[in-house]
This record gives C-alpha cells, structure tokens and sequence, in this order.
C-alpha cells in the first residue's frame, strides 16, 4: 500500500481547517481516507488469494456464552414474530461464518461492524470493525503466516515479527510458568511486579490473573513490531482446538502489534459434543457470577455435529489494527463517530 | 453510603481510598478481547496530593467522596486555624495548618479563595494564580536602575519573601504569581 501522509498529520489534521464541534467526526478526514484506502487493500488481498467475502446477520436469536463478552440486544416485532423476538448483536460473525464453512463454502472472509456491551476507553468502542477470515486445512500457525503476509502488505515499513508461545513469553518476562502457578502464586507475582491495588483485588479465577499479568506487565513490555502468541492455557480456549499434552493447551493465537492487542485465531474446535459442553459450561459460568442468561447457538453446534471442515479463523480489529498503522492513540481518533459522538 | 461503580469513573470524580479523599485524575479501561476487564485509574490524594495508580475490577463499586470546592472569603488567622467564610450566606469554616499549606504565605484577608470541603471540613486552600501584596520591607535599590536585573528579597506583609526589581520599593503593591512565587509587576491599588 502506498505510504500516504505522515502519522503526525493523520492524527493532528484539523477537518479543512474547521473549528472542532462534535457535529463533525472524530477522525481527521486524512484519517478517513486512510480507512478508506485499508479496506480497499484488504479486500484486494483475500481476492488475490481467492478467499470469498461473505455477509451474515448482525441480529441473531442466540448470542455468544463467553462470560467475558456482553451482547447487546434488540426487539424485532412484526410478521414472523407478532408478539416481539428479541435479537443479539452480533460480538463476532464466527458462528454463522462456520455454518458456511460446513456448507462447503471454501475460505471465507467478511468485514462488518460488531457490537459488545460494556466496553469503551482508550482501545475500546462498543461498535467496531472486524475482519474475520476462515482457511480450511489451515492449522493455526499456518494462519498466523497469513495474517503476518496481509499486515506487512499493510505497513509501509516492514516490522520487527516475532512468534512466542503463551509459556515462554510468561517465563521471560515475569518468570513463572502460566500453565503450572497458582492464583496465589499469579497474585504474588502481581505484587511484586507493583501493580498498584493488587492487595484489595478480588479475582473470580486464575484465568483473570493471568490477564492481569497480561496487560498490566506483559504487553507494555512487548515493544514494537508484530508479536505472535500462540497455544495458550486450555481454561482460554474459547473456541479453539485443545492440544492434550502435559500441559494441554489451547491452539488459539493473538496478534499483537507494538503491544497491542490487535488479532485472536484459533485452530477451530470442530467437535459438536465438546462445543456444547463448553457452551453450557459458560451459560453456568454466567449464572453463577449473575451475568445475563443468553440462548446458546443450537445451530452452531448442529453444523458442527453435520461436519466442519478442519480449519483454522481469525479475528482481527480493523480500528486498532488502523491505529498502529497511523501512530494513534485513542480509538476515538479513528473512527467517524465515536460512542460520544454517535 | 454512596457509591460509584466503575462504569461511572472519570477525571474529577471523589471517591474514597484508603480512608483518604481522593480525585480521579484518569481512567484507563483494560481487557483483553477474551478476558477480564479492569479499570487502571490515576487518583491524586486530596488530603496528602500525592498522584499514586489502582486497578479496580471493572464492575466494583467504590465509596464516594463527599467533596466539594467553594469560593470563600479569608477572614483572618487566629494561629491556630485560619478562618474564612462564605460571601452570601456568611456560615464560616475554619481550616487547620495541613488544610492551608503553602498558600499561607499568600493569604490576605478580604481575599477570595477556593476551600475544598471533605464531609464538610476544608481540606484544601488554594489562593488565586495572582494577588496583590505591599512590600513590608526591602533595601533601597540604586537610584535610576529600571532595568530589573538581579533584584533583591522583599519582604510582603504577609510574610512571604520574594525576589523584586531593584527600582521597587518598601510600601509598594506589587502582583505575585503565587503558582511560581515570582513577581510579576507593579500593582495599583483597587
């Protein structure tokens, strides 16, 4: 892709030397273009590598379980449903997008706005963009190969890349092995590395202080350049296939981009039996922390138990993924219309 | 008791930390795609003005701060306290020695100030950026010198010590930039 402007003036760039008013976008128009400019790459890279687009419901019947992630939800009343249905907004499109995979339909990719209740800041907006893309017969190293060649077409620059698995990059940056430590050990860890707050912190599960550690030592410690962490704990799989070994872990990866959490893939779970039974883990996860209850994805798990092809998918925020490419530092700098001004 | 949740944080809000007052100077939300959130917040402490960092879990709530800023009139200082009170409705507070800090040595009677009240007692005195003071003592300078170069200390019926031009002399007004404790010109009386 072509350079365009410098990052300084992407940021600054007053709109046509127009005074600031929340009437006009948050992005400079520079910045805009720019977005404009990314998609355009993006969708001429999957043509390039034959990879189809695809479209599937932003409202759903049913809702993702993770207890990590909100829906937001809406009412849809009229023919078809006279008394009211309430609908999900889409968190991400990988369960429809996996009913296509089973239907046959090859590599497929989409890019669409999704929506998660609950989180806005620096790095977050309650609606934002996706690029979600599914390879049959890939694995998921095989994928971070693609997502590494689709994000230096990307740079003008090429970028410093490195691969870490979840284990190494704990024990070289904090010393401790994330597979084996306990939340005590995790807790102790956090302490000593000055997390401030730590003493009055009360966390649900080890899984949470791993994310602790995670972004409050981990990440800012990462440095520039694209970082690949693969095969994390198997209590993180979410979605992915899980690796038995000693320890088993999870075949999911996360791209990282100037320590950033840009990317999440996963070699996908294929098995219906196992997808049900971590769906209703969660929905008893939910239940006992008093989350929302939500309606699991029937037809999910029905593709799965008709066959998904093996496959590896990957979800990767266009908005902070743009944010690297232009030295921003809030997301709001980015988008159009941001929550506040939406 | 009320309270805020962390969905409710941002740079201004009171709460209590550790027993102290405290002021949200910045509010960071932190979470990985697939995990837990937290709120990584920047409190400076009303009471001691240290800036310190904490993470809350997102979702926790956290004891508001009754806290609020007013502009009084400072009357006078018994030694002790240093008493002040409202223009309007004349109720008076008295703030101790910790409360009023540096901003003793700028502090006038008649001039008007902005008292932070934690539960009612103040807990914070600021004095205005500028104010006007006459000079108590100070040597006489060379006669004809205007240039200002090098000064010499003035003593400002106040107590304060600050560094004036040479041209400048006892009985004078002069304005004070109470944030630098420089001084800044020449003031005529109101």
């Amino acid at each position: 892709m072509s350079p365009g402007p410098k990052k300084s003036e992407l940021v600054n760039r007053l709109n046509n030397g127009k005074p600031d008013s929340g009437a006009y976008p948050a992005a400079s128009l520079e910045m805009l273009r720019m977005r404009a400019r990314v998609l355009a790459a993006i969708r001429t890279f999957f043509h390039r590598q034959g990879v189809m687009e695809v479209e599937t419901p932003v409202c759903s019947r049913s809702a993702t379980t993770d207890p990590a992630i909100e829906s937001l939800v809406t009412r849809y009343t009229g023919p078809g449903a006279p008394a009211g249905l309430p609908l999900y907004l889409h968190t991400s499109p990988e369960f429809p997008m996996k009913r296509l995979l089973a239907a046959g339909s090859g590599a497929i990719y989409q890019i669409c706005k999704v929506f998660r209740n609950g989180e806005s800041g620096r790095l977050h907006n309650p609606e934002f963009t996706l690029l979600e893309w599914y390879r049959p017969g890939f694995d998921h190293h095989r994928l971070m190969d693609e997502v590494e060649q689709l994000v230096q077409a990307l740079m003008s620059e090429p970028p410093a890349v490195r691969r870490i698995s979840y284990q190494a990059l704990f024990q070289q940056q904090l010393r401790l092995d994330p597979h084996q430590a306990s939340a005590g050990q995790l807790r102790d860890c956090a302490l000593n590395q000055g997390v401030s707050g730590v003493d009055r912190l009360d966390l649900p599960h080890r899984d949470a202080w791993l994310d602790l550690l995670m972004t409050h030592c981990v990440e800012p410690a990462m440095g520039p350049g694209l970082c690949f962490v693969y095969d994390y704990p198997a209590s993180q799989a979410a979605l992915s296939r899980v690796r038995p070994g000693n320890p088993p872990v999870a075949e999911r990866f996360e791209l990282y981009i100037n320590g950033i959490e840009v990317a999440n893939g996963f070699h996908e779970l294929t098995d219906a039996a196992e997808q049900q039974r971590r769906f209703e883990q969660d929905l008893q996860t939910r239940s006992a922390a008093g989350q929302a209850d939500v309606p699991m994805d029937g037809q999910l798990i029905e593709a799965l138990s008709l066959g998904l092809p093996d496959c590896a998918g990957v979800a990767l925020g266009i908005d902070r993924l743009i944010m690297q490419l232009a030295g921003a530092e809030q997301i709001s700098q980015v988008l159009a219309f941001p929550l506040e001004r939406a | 008791m009320a309270t805020y949740s962390t969905s409710e944080f941002k740079g201004g809000l009171k709460i209590m930390l550790d027993g102290d007052p405290c002021s949200i100077i910045e509010n960071e939300f932190v979470k990985p795609g697939k995990g837990q959130a937290f709120n990584r917040v920047k409190i400076r402490n009303l009471k001691t003005g240290r800036v310190i960092e904490r993470t809350f879990k997102s979702g926790e709530s956290v004891e508001a701060a009754d806290v609020m800023e007013m502009d009084l009139q400072y009357l006078y200082s018994d030694g002790e306290f240093w008493h002040f009170m409202h223009p309007d409705t004349f109720e008076q507070v008295s703030a101790d020695a910790a409360a009023v800090g540096d901003s003793v040595k700028w502090l006038k009677d008649q001039d008007m100030c902005t008292v932070t009240l934690w539960n009612g007692a103040p807990i914070i005195v600021e004095v205005p950026n500028f104010v006007n003071l006459a000079i108590t003592e100070t040597d006489p300078g060379l006669k004809g010198d205007t240039s200002g170069g090098g000064g010499k200390p003035a003593t400002l019926e106040t107590g304060a010590v600050v560094r004036v031009p040479l041209f400048v002399q006892t009985g004078e007004l002069i304005k004070v930039d109470t944030r630098s404790g420089e001084y800044v010109s020449r003031a005529k009386e109101e």
